[in-house]
């Protein structure tokens, strides 16, 4: 068969004119894309225009006013490809989310456990793996109260990977942690994609990291999908918005070099 | 106008209602979500139970210390003294037991639980549990629903127990009352029927406090507010309500056993 005219695999995930709105406020008003399999598609845009609540609509947490998602071909609107697709991702919460009365070790059992598959002697091995993988295996006794901010990302992280899902949603894994740390998640979600072949999407306000990292990105902006495609084009894009947002990131290095 | 609003508070105050029906008996019916129920359940007890015990065995030799004291000023008046221990028994088994201790576990654990699952609200901690394919309800609410079946009736037989031996101390110790005419009397006067509606009373308000509180906790983000405000709400609504809750049903059980 020519290669050119082999049906393709469809995408992971795919969302047609979504809308969301609360009261009065549109906070998506007419968005499609798609995840292809094994990518890292980052969701960018200014403050408030509705990338966590994007990410959330997906996942189910809230519900859409309208629009089709699918998942792997399948409708998410079908209440079993909603189970297929919480079965088969994680999500990373924004400030982590981690339960607080739990130990790190528990936290990183439970989605095991919940899941059931498997007995509880694998669900310690893979607890041990991937604690020792993010070197959280000291802390496994710890309360995430007493981790610092990039330890408890460090376990956030962990807990969505231990049921090696093939999706993981990031809700700004760099919220509230300096450059240097920021730099060290979005090296961890990298190594850790390539390693075990999961699909990401990552919502974040780091343009710089998420162009390192990411195979497309997408620009919202009020409420709508104003650019979308690889990471290179978006360096080279002569969109007005993202050319001004481009010169504001490169005139605030140029100041803070002087 | 006055009229709409009345009627636009009825239907959000049924709406409510039926949100806590239904809230309630998902807790009940997903209790095995999460999996560790022995676990959760034996923490349940411990929360709701044996951190009670103090604050009920305090409140309760008051209780009967002054039900003693009241006691015999007031049979003394009509000679009829000697009926101490009926009046005392009679009293902390039929009403007092079980609403004091009803309330006093709701004023200590059932707050505690309002606070902790709003806390866990407003950190993502319920989203994060939903999107673990766990149901929520059953996960944080469910082992407590039980606990409260035995914690509730427990606590309300000590608080009897204890209050009984107040009342001796108080009228048999410090007063002058017969020691062997007092316990005569208290054997004498308790009987099945007694025992039954005071463990009916404490089951039903272990219930209706428990999922109150959790109930309040659990849609912290409903109030209006959010964060810490939320939780301050959801915790001063949890015990207010429990609170009428239980003598409301009080006063529906008593009538109907009567």
């Amino acid at each position: 068969m020519n290669p050119s005219t082999a049906p393709s695999e469809p995408p992971v995930l795919e969302i047609r004119r979504l809308r969301k709105g609360f009261a009065e406020r549109e906070v998506l008003r007419d968005i499609s894309f798609q995840v292809p399999t094994g990518s890292i598609v980052s969701i960018l845009g200014r403050s408030g225009t509705g990338k966590s609540v994007l990410l959330k609509c997906v996942v189910g947490l809230l519900e859409a006013d309208s629009g089709e998602m699918f998942y792997r071909g399948a409708p998410l609107a079908k209440s079993e490809c909603r189970i297929a697709l919480r079965r088969a991702s994680s999500y990373v919460f924004q400030h982590n989310a981690l339960f607080d009365s739990a130990t790190v070790r528990e936290n990183v059992l439970l989605p095991l456990q919940a899941r059931g598959t498997g007995s509880p002697k694998e669900w310690d091995k893979n607890v041990r793996d991937v604690l020792a993988r993010l070197e959280l295996e000291d802390a496994a006794e710890r309360y995430p109260a007493e981790l610092s901010g990039g330890m408890q990302k460090r376990l956030a992280v962990a807990r969505a990977l231990v049921t090696q899902p093939e999706l993981v949603f990031f809700d700004e894994p760099t919220a509230g942690l300096d450059p240097l740390r920021r730099n060290a998640v979005f090296a961890m979600i990298s190594k850790l994609q390539r390693e075990r072949g999961f699909t990401a999407v990552v919502v974040t306000h780091d343009v710089q990291e998420a162009l390192v990292v990411s195979s497309r990105i997408l620009w919202l902006d009020a409420g709508l999908v104003r650019f979308d495609g690889p990471a290179a084009e978006f360096e080279t894009s002569d969109d007005a918005q993202i050319c001004e947002f481009r010169d504001n990131i490169a005139a605030l290095r140029t100041a803070l070099r002087s | 106008m006055f009229v709409d609003q009345i009627g636009k508070f009825t239907l959000s105050r049924l709406e409510a209602a039926g949100r806590w029906t239904l809230f309630s008996g998902a807790s009940l019916l997903h209790v095995r979500s999460g999996g560790a129920l022995g676990s959760r359940l034996a923490r349940s007890v411990f929360e709701l139970g044996v951190r009670c015990i103090p604050v009920i065995a305090i409140v309760s030799a008051f209780a009967g210390l002054v039900l003693g004291l009241q006691g015999h000023y007031v049979l003394s008046r009509f000679g009829a003294s000697g009926m101490l221990g009926t009046l005392v028994s009679l009293s902390l088994c039929r009403e007092l037991g079980p609403v004091l201790a009803a309330l006093m576990i709701a004023g200590q654990a059932g707050t505690a639980l309002a606070a902790e699952l709003g806390i866990q609200r407003s950190t993502e901690q319920i989203d994060a549990i939903e999107l673990l394919d766990i149901s929520p309800e059953g996960f944080l609410a469910g082992a407590r629903l039980f606990a409260s079946l035995l914690v509730f009736p427990s606590l309300t037989a000590l608080f009897v127990i204890v209050g009984v031996a107040g009342g001796w101390l108080s009228g048999c110790v410090l007063l002058p009352q017969d020691p062997d005419a007092y316990w005569a009397a208290v054997h004498s006067a308790l009987r099945g029927r007694d025992v039954f509606e005071c463990l009916l009373k404490a089951a039903v308000f272990g219930l209706l406090t428990t999922s109150l509180c959790a109930y309040q906790g659990f849609n912290a983000h409903r109030s209006g507010e959010a964060g810490a405000r939320a939780v301050g709400i959801a915790t001063v609504r949890g015990i207010v309500l429990s609170s009428i809750a239980i003598l409301a049903a009080d006063y529906l059980i008593t009538a109907a056993l009567l």
